[in-house]
């Protein structure tokens, strides 16, 4: 093989990986909202905020641990499987997005702001949880 | 929950993650690396078309209305399409390496630009369909 036609397929891999693992994220977010909305009785709401939480802790623990200084070590195209395409498919924004605009489009302007800004904080605070506890793995 | 919905999902959230890594590689070779314009881009473009599909599913109804339509567009393609992985990622990495200026706006201008991205494509649909009438 050319290094052309190599680097190509190694492209190839990427998109693969990207898109298979945004395959099952997707799902597994479909999933959660069934168990939450249909199992719990909870609003959709809940649904989003979970699976943004959840999804920016795995993303930067994974990324922490398959870092330069990481334990774990994970090819590119595995390493975009987990981070790119799972977490990425699993967590969603436009979702987010929409929920905070219906509440203030329904009137309930405080609501939707305080919705959006509670969803961000708790998932940057999670993905730092998930920074902290690969750092003391990779220690 | 059906298994028709379930590979809807899983289709279309395979060709958002792709539209995700193609436009977000696309923009960050354009504009470089240092801001995560590539996260960024998606998220509000991703935002305004979920504006759009609301704004259908609510003033025109019909096939827009449907379940099988949300399955496949808003829960498998624009939420595989759209991150809040990445966007946290990025902005501690950012905040991490002592950037704390750039991670606050990408934080603060990523959330309010996808709500006004939202209300812009939905309304947008709502003008449409009233100026039609």
């Amino acid at each position: 093989m050319t290094n052309n036609s190599r680097r190509r397929a190694e492209v190839w891999r990427l998109y693969l990986a990207v898109g298979c693992g945004a395959a099952i994220g997707s799902l597994l977010r479909f999933l959660s909202g069934f168990i939450i909305v249909t199992g719990f009785g909870q609003s959709a709401l809940w649904t989003t905020a979970f699976v943004n939480v959840v999804g920016s802790f795995v993303i930067m623990l994974f990324a922490t641990l398959t870092g330069p200084d990481g334990r774990l070590l994970v090819g590119p195209a595995g390493r975009q499987f987990v981070t790119g395409g799972i977490c990425g498919g699993f967590t969603t924004f436009s979702a987010m997005s929409l929920d905070s605009f219906m509440l203030v489009f329904e009137g309930n302007m405080f609501r939707g702001a305080l919705y959006l800004a509670a969803v961000v904080f708790f998932a940057l605070t999670a993905a730092f949880a998930g920074y902290v506890l690969a750092v003391r793995i990779n220690r | 929950m059906s298994f028709e919905a379930c590979v809807l999902v899983l289709v279309g959230g395979f060709f958002g993650g792709v539209a995700r890594f193609f436009l977000s590689g696309f923009v960050g070779r354009r504009f470089g690396e240092t801001f995560p314009w590539g996260t960024f881009v998606v998220n509000v473009s991703g935002a305004f078309v979920i504006g759009l599909v609301a704004g259908l599913a609510r003033f025109l109804g019909g096939v827009f209305a449907g379940e099988m339509f949300r399955d496949f567009v808003v829960v498998g393609l624009l939420g595989g399409y759209t991150t809040v992985s990445s966007f946290c990622l990025q902005s501690l990495n950012m905040a991490l390496d002592g950037e704390h200026r750039q991670a606050l706006f990408n934080i603060v201008a990523s959330s309010v630009l996808c709500v006004i991205a939202v209300g812009f494509g939905f309304w947008m649909i709502q003008w449409m369909l009233g100026a039609a009438q």
